[in-house]
């Protein structure tokens, strides 16, 4: 060995460095943990927390999915998961958030911004649960409320007088969602235009401070599986759950309760309601007849 | 309990652990890395190795071992994931493409971790398990390594030997991270983490449809990924992924491992230099660092502003329920403070101020508390600035611990503070200056520049975390970021050991009525100071332009 100049053997030891420790941390450390994770009461969650209804494996009590008919749209038998960015909803092998950010809201190139599918999610659950779907910053038709206005401006950026007033998220022949603003008639969104040639202004309305519709029901997660709801989602849908399953509320809001999992020790984490878990749960106890 | 009150409790039960757990596991390190005995586990390794663990080595002779290692280490995981398709467990996936595997080898490497490419779409078992997590293990182990050569050139007087680099990664291997991220896998997988070679399984789901559940060892990856402040998830989706981090308790278990070695390294330096004040002095800086950002990130999420989060009527989006709002931005401020990287919701759906506050985070240099090693020599010279700005105020030849800060030291000091603004700063311009870079953004305005500037900051400062909208797996951000992650990480690790060197030839001057006191609160309150109107000078305009624009209507 010696005869090597001193950066080679450098190397050489580097080299064999890595490979002893390819071996051991690489190799026999995940092995041990697995060998380890095989004890009873681990080897379950350690293998992915598989459910199985009716003596079948339908998915992991720790992956939410979709609880939607071929055509897409919500079950009404069945409590409904969160929005998911995971590739067409739910999907293990394209996990992601929709990284959209807090000042997205202008639809551009066909795509919906954050704001107007917030606004189209509020909409939609309001309509298959029967309650006011209003949001602030949203239009009745379910597009972000957001208007582009054009004319000259000061050299604050602000527009002194409007000339022309888009309803930016509207695209004609839509009415828009106000019919003027500051003494300008507000037009639909042509197609071609660019809606940031004028000045952005998102327009709050008349929604409540607190709308019916809860956060968690028009966002998506972070990995775009996740298995929870909140509380308050869960007791907006018990009632339609209960309607269509032609059972007691109460039936179904005890099968709530059974599946909430409190804070971790009193204060780790928020309330949540496992989708799958509750949903067959419901299955058992009182199954769909539709 | 009230949602404020429980996320209240969830730091400040964080807080009382670190407070407890840092003595004894920093007393432990500074045994781990001043004993004499080699373990028989250990002397196998060095023989192996073709090493002498008994010699010590030059600062010059200890950096050519750290940059040999890590060039070996580049090339092999460059190799391990072009050719998995003809190893075992590849799951049928084919080669990584060259500028995502090239991105890939250097961020797992230099102890980033961004992420360029998909976990469950491009990485097979054998990739993740024997080369992405070794280097986990490695990377880390390398920045304790250097961490205690600069203490030694701190601590040592008329000598130039810093230690052993060999000796020094094998027992940060053996003696302290692996103990504990074994313990931590399996608590992992009590709370649901996943640990098997599974295949992806297509189940059919309730409703008749179809899901491919994926597999893994994810558990045994997962505690390392957060104890060596790594943050490379093995799903895209990272630490938000319930198979990664399944419930609350297991989210305040990761937070813990990302902070419990860089918060208990002060107190080895303390032993190490034979004064433990000045290891309290250091800890009281990053802890009270850290705490303005924790809370000012959980103020932000919290008070929700922005269109849609008002919207919304709260910062969900790019949130799992189970953790709730305050307990993942308690992880978003952990994980950029430490060059950890690892997410547990998603930062570029931040409120614009919550998200200025992770950027900030990075930007401070990851020295409140940093990475696992580097954020204790990112400190240790930021104190090394501030008794020199001290020493020009009173018009003094400025010391640290006894040993005189001089011309060359302080070069090297500001040498090193000013690597990773420069390639941050001129990184974003050079992709803000071309159209191919600007259209990889995903969200426009400042936003967008947000994007390209948090990237920058995260592989220069050698974090990971990402503003995810970003399409970073093209050639100009792979090859871009690549650089960046190799230079914000090796140029500093040198210079830190060339000033270690230039340190411990020094006989210490005897402490006298002229001598700043580095131990005291004044001291703890000039090196905040110091560090954060650095940082601001510094970042200020690129801030302006970005998340300030966007949150300040």
């Amino acid at each position: 060995m010696n005869v090597l100049p001193g950066w080679l053997r450098r190397h050489v030891a580097a080299l064999r460095a890595l490979l002893v420790f390819t071996a051991v941390l690489g190799v026999l450390y995940p092995l041990a943990v697995t060998a380890v994770a095989q004890v009873p009461g681990l080897k379950d969650r350690a293998d992915g927390s598989y459910v199985s209804s009716g003596g079948r494996q339908v998915g992991s009590d720790l992956v939410g999915q979709s609880f939607t008919g071929e055509d897409g749209n919500p079950l009404r038998q069945y409590f409904q998961s969160r929005p998911s960015a995971a590739g067409d909803g739910y999907d293990p092998t394209a996990t992601s958030a929709s990284n959209l950010g807090p000042e997205d809201i202008v639809d551009e190139g066909g795509e919906q911004s954050l704001l107007s599918m917030v606004c189209t999610r509020s909409k939609q659950v309001g309509q298959l649960e029967g309650v006011d779907g209003s949001r602030p910053y949203c239009a009745e038709s379910g597009a972000g409320a957001v208007l582009s206005v054009l004319g000259p401006r000061d050299a604050s950026g602000a527009v002194v007088r409007p000339t022309r007033v888009i309803s930016v998220n509207e695209p004609c022949p839509a009415v828009p969602f106000l019919a003027e603003y500051r003494g300008v008639q507000v037009e639909c969104a042509a197609p071609g235009q660019d809606p940031r040639a004028g000045k952005i202004v998102p327009v709050r309305g008349s929604a409540p401070a607190d709308p019916a519709v809860p956060a968690d029901a028009v966002t998506a997660s972070g990995s775009g599986l996740d298995p929870h709801i909140s509380v308050a989602y869960a007791d907006l849908q018990a009632g339609r759950v209960a309607e269509a399953r032609g059972v007691p509320a109460g039936t179904v809001r005890k099968l709530v309760e059974d599946a909430t999992t409190g804070r971790a020790l009193g204060f780790m984490g928020q309330p949540v309601v496992n989708v799958l878990q509750l949903n067959i749960a419901l299955d058992k106890a009182a199954p769909y007849r539709g | 309990m009230g949602a404020t009150a429980a996320g209240i409790l969830f730091i400040g039960s964080l807080i009382l652990v670190l407070a407890a757990v840092h003595v004894p596991l920093g007393d432990h390190m500074y045994r781990t890395f001043t004993s004499t005995r080699h373990w028989r586990a250990e002397r196998l390794i060095y023989r192996i190795v073709g090493v002498d663990p008994d010699a010590e080595q030059v600062w010059s002779v200890y950096a050519r071992s750290v940059l040999a290692f890590s060039a070996v280490s580049v090339l092999a995981l460059y190799g391990l994931q072009r050719l998995q398709s003809h190893l075992m467990l590849s799951l049928g996936f084919g080669g990584v493409e060259p500028d995502i595997a090239w991105n890939t080898a250097i961020s797992f490497v230099t102890n980033t971790n961004w992420q360029a490419y998909s976990g469950e779409s491009a990485m097979g078992h054998l990739a993740q398990m024997a080369g992405l997590a070794v280097q986990n293990f490695v990377s880390a182990a390398v920045g304790i390594a250097v961490a205690m050569a600069f203490v030694r050139g701190l601590a040592r007087r008329r000598t130039g030997e810093l230690g052993n680099f060999w000796v020094d990664l094998t027992r940060a291997v053996t003696r302290v991270l692996l103990p504990i991220a074994a313990v931590a896998a399996i608590a992992l997988v009590a709370g649901g983490a996943i640990q098997n070679f599974a295949d992806p399984h297509t189940v059919g789901t309730l409703t008749g449809g179809e899901q491919t559940i994926t597999g893994g060892p994810v558990a045994s990856q997962e505690a390392i990924k957060e104890l060596g402040t790594n943050g490379g998830g093995f799903y895209n989706a990272n630490s938000a992924h319930p198979f990664e981090n399944p419930t609350s308790w297991t989210n305040w278990i990761e937070i813990l491992l990302i902070l419990l070695i860089p918060f208990s390294l002060p107190r080895t330096f303390g032993r190490m230099v034979g004064d433990r004040r000045q290891g309290g002095a250091i800890v009281a800086v990053m802890a009270a660092l850290a705490l303005i950002s924790v809370v000012a990130l959980n103020a932000a999420q919290l008070a929700h502003h922005g269109t849609v989060p008002e919207s919304v009527t709260a910062a969900s989006e790019g949130t799992e329920a189970r953790f709730g709002i305050s307990n993942s931005a308690t992880f978003a401020a952990a994980t950029t403070l430490t060059s950890t990287g690892a997410v547990d919701s998603f930062h570029d759906s931040y409120t614009s101020l919550g998200g200025a506050v992770t950027m900030l985070n990075m930007m401070v240099g990851e020295v409140a508390p940093g990475g696992v090693g580097s954020g204790l020599y990112g400190m240790l010279i930021l104190a090394i600035i501030t008794v020199f700005a001290a020493g020009l105020m009173v018009g003094r030849t400025p010391e640290y611990l006894g040993k005189r800060i001089g011309a060359r030291e302080i070069k090297l000091a500001s040498m090193y503070f000013l690597v990773t603004p420069m390639i941050v700063l001129v990184g974003t311009g050079i992709a803000m200056a071309f159209e191919t870079p600007r259209e990889s953004m995903l969200n426009s305005g400042p936003h967008g520049l947000s994007e390209v500037l948090y990237a920058f900051t995260s592989a220069a400062n050698n974090n990971g975390s990402a503003f995810g909208g970003l399409t970073a797996a093209t050639t100009f951000y792979d090859v871009a970021l690549g650089l960046a992650m190799a230079f914000g990480r090796f140029l500093p690790i040198v210079l830190a050991l060339a000033l270690a060197g230039s340190l411990a030839r020094q006989t210490p001057v005897p402490v006298s009525a002229g001598t700043l006191p580095t131990h005291r609160p004044q001291f703890v309150g000039m090196v905040a100071g110091v560090t954060l109107i650095l940082v601001a000078l510094t970042f200020f305009p690129a801030l302006a332009l970005g998340p300030l624009a966007e949150g300040i209507h």
